[in-house]
């Protein structure tokens, strides 16, 4: 079977659940090094190391490689890569920015997002917003590949493999970090949350949104989410937008307060395992993709909801 | 300086779509044809850049069927100088897209190429990073605002994180996303004006760029559809159910 690289999800001090669930994927199509590149960032290795079924970690640290930069990681990977039949990535944000780059350095035709591996030449992927899968056969010799980990489960740790440094010759001219804002990290992560409570444009103000779905959230342990239209109107920070160009997200339960249940969201959260919509028209689209709907003014129904958990 | 904006023409994000029941892709007949959302958010900001001063051309490029004039017609509508369009048989992967538009970046010289950061037919999200590469420009992709100074520009990023700041030197690629800005529409006046501007066709082999295509589309299936859902007459049966039924909570 041929060697994969996969790059690691991180944040320098945490390995994201992302690169697990990638490696579940991973090893569907052959073996599986994994590449952390980061700066000060030896425990993500040694966290990565301790995945089963992993050969080996290669870890790149570095000033040039603190905030993953597409030009900077791209390069790295382009050093990395001769031994590797597939390069594959999660499908978050950083692994979008960058792997495209390493296809087009490579002269590959990427496959984004992959969510089943048929063979290892096959995969299956979303198109149109999830509104249809298409199955395709790669004929590169060499595979780039994205994959939307919220398809597959978390790879399983314990055993302990050897982490490798790497040297590189890479640096970055062209781009600069300048200032990140995360938002609140006291809040549940949304993609690898059980539970999401998820609110839409019927909130009307921040502070009903906040007021309404917090104590929710909190009851449930669940992570907050929010429509595209939420988000415009300053509900909830972008990164809680759930849909085609937001987060995909699956998980067990999903509650729809307030929100129509347009395709572009559907297709972030339509895989999740129980749906709930709460919803005040009767015809919303979302109640065809429920599991339980309930008709009711979410001004009442959310606040009673809460107490009766 | 110039602004180069590719764009695509797409299935308009309205459309219910339908899978054809031969499996050999989507229903396309008799459907509304639109440009790409996020397309259509590049022009409006090389427009803005335009009008601040900052750019003094708006060059629309689409690479697909004869029938992508339209959507060129539209961003001449709104306000772009000038259109190309390389005329190309069918869906063309993104990775020669990129390699086409490095030809036109070659010929027209913008400092800047503003995209979609994804079409919303495909979701591949690939074009300006593979351009950016081939390049060998700075690339800033998911933009949701962009300041231009000097050689230089501050880009903010939509990322899983939340918004992350990032320079790059010019030239660049910048793919935008939704919260970018809000496109103008464009006015009858200006759709009849747009009809006397100018829209070179060209094709790939002007180019010399080899379209074809390193995926095989084996079969395009319908999604698993979900059941509907079972309407409870309140927050108690719901309860109820997600206990009882459902098992979640
Ligand atoms: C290119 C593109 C990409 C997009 N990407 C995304 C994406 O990633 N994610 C996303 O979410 N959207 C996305 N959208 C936007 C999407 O098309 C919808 O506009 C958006 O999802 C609507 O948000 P909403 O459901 O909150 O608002 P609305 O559609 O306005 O729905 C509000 C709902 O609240 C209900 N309601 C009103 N009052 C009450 C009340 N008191 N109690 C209970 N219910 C009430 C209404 O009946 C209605 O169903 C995208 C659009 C485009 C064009």
């Amino acid at each position: 079977m041929g060697r994969g690289l996969l790059l690691a999800e991180h944040d320098n001090m945490a390995l994201n659940e992302a690169t697990l669930r990638s490696v579940t994927a991973a090893l569907q199509i052959g073996d599986v090094d994994i590449l952390v590149a980061g700066d000060n960032c030896a425990d993500v290795a040694s966290a990565a190391s301790q995945i089963r079924g992993v050969g080996k970690v290669l870890l790149a640290q570095g000033e040039v490689f603190e905030h993953q930069l597409a030009e900077s990681v791209a390069d790295l990977i382009l050093e990395l890569a001769e031994p590797y039949e597939t390069i594959v990535a999660p499908a978050t944000t950083s692994g979008k920015n960058i792997l495209p780059r390493v296809a087009a350095l490579l002269d590959v035709a990427q496959i984004s997002e992959i969510v089943e591996i048929v063979s290892k030449d096959t995969f299956i992927r979303p198109v149109y917003a999830g509104n249809a899968l298409q199955k395709l056969r790669s004929n590169e010799t060499k595979k780039v590949i994205t994959i939307r980990y919220s398809s597959f489960d978390m790879a399983e740790t314990g055993s302990g493999v050897p982490v490798e440094n790497v040297d590189s010759s890479v640096a970055n001219s062209k781009s600069a970090f300048i200032s990140e804002a995360k938002s609140q990290s006291d809040q549940v992560d949304l993609v690898s949350a059980r539970v999401i409570v998820s609110g839409g444009r019927a909130f009307g103000s921040k502070e009903k949104f906040d007021e309404l779905l917090r104590p929710l959230a909190a009851r449930l342990n669940a992570a907050i989410g929010a429509s595209r239209a939420a988000v415009d109107a300053g509900f909830s920070p972008n990164d809680t937008q759930v849909g085609q160009t937001g987060k995909v997200v699956a998980p067990d339960l999903y509650i729809a307060i307030g929100i129509s249940g347009a395709i572009q969201h559907l297709a972030g959260m339509k895989e999740s395992k129980v749906i709930v919509a709460i919803n005040s028209d009767e015809d919303a689209p979302i109640h065809a993709n429920a599991d339980y709907v309930l008709i009711a003014d979410l001004f009442d129904a959310v606040p009673e909801l809460t107490a009766k958990l | 300086m110039k602004i180069l904006v590719p764009i695509k023409r797409v299935i308009d994000f309205n459309v219910n779509i339908r899978v054809r029941d031969d499996g050999t892709g989507v229903e396309t007949d008799n459907v509304k044809m639109s440009m790409n959302p996020f397309d259509e958010i590049a022009v409006e900001e090389a427009l803005k850049l335009r009008e601040a001063g900052v750019a003094e051309e708006v060059v629309v490029v689409s690479v697909g069927v004869e029938k992508a004039q339209d959507v060129l017609r539209t961003s001449l509508a709104m306000g772009a100088d000038r259109a190309i369009l390389v005329k190309t048989s069918d869906d063309v992967e993104p990775l020669n897209v990129a390699k086409i538009l490095k030809a036109i970046v070659g010929q027209e010289h913008p400092q800047l190429v503003l995209l979609g950061k994804q079409a919303i037919d495909n979701d591949a999200n690939q074009v300006a990073q593979m351009l950016s590469a081939l390049l060998n420009w700075g690339q800033a992709t998911f933009a949701s605002d962009i300041d231009i100074s000097g050689t230089k520009v501050r880009v903010s990023r939509e990322v899983d994180a939340g918004l992350q700041t990032i320079e790059v030197n010019l030239p660049a690629v910048i793919s935008v996303d939704l919260r970018l800005n809000t496109p103008r529409y464009a006015t009858l006046p200006n759709v009849m004006k747009a009809k006397r501007k100018p829209l070179d066709i060209k094709t790939p082999e002007d180019f010399a760029v080899d379209v074809s295509l390193r995926h095989t589309i084996l079969e395009t299936l319908p999604p698993a559809a979900r059941k509907g859902g079972v309407v409870v007459a309140n927050v108690d049966e719901l309860v109820d159910k997600l206990k009882n039924q459902a098992g979640v909570i």
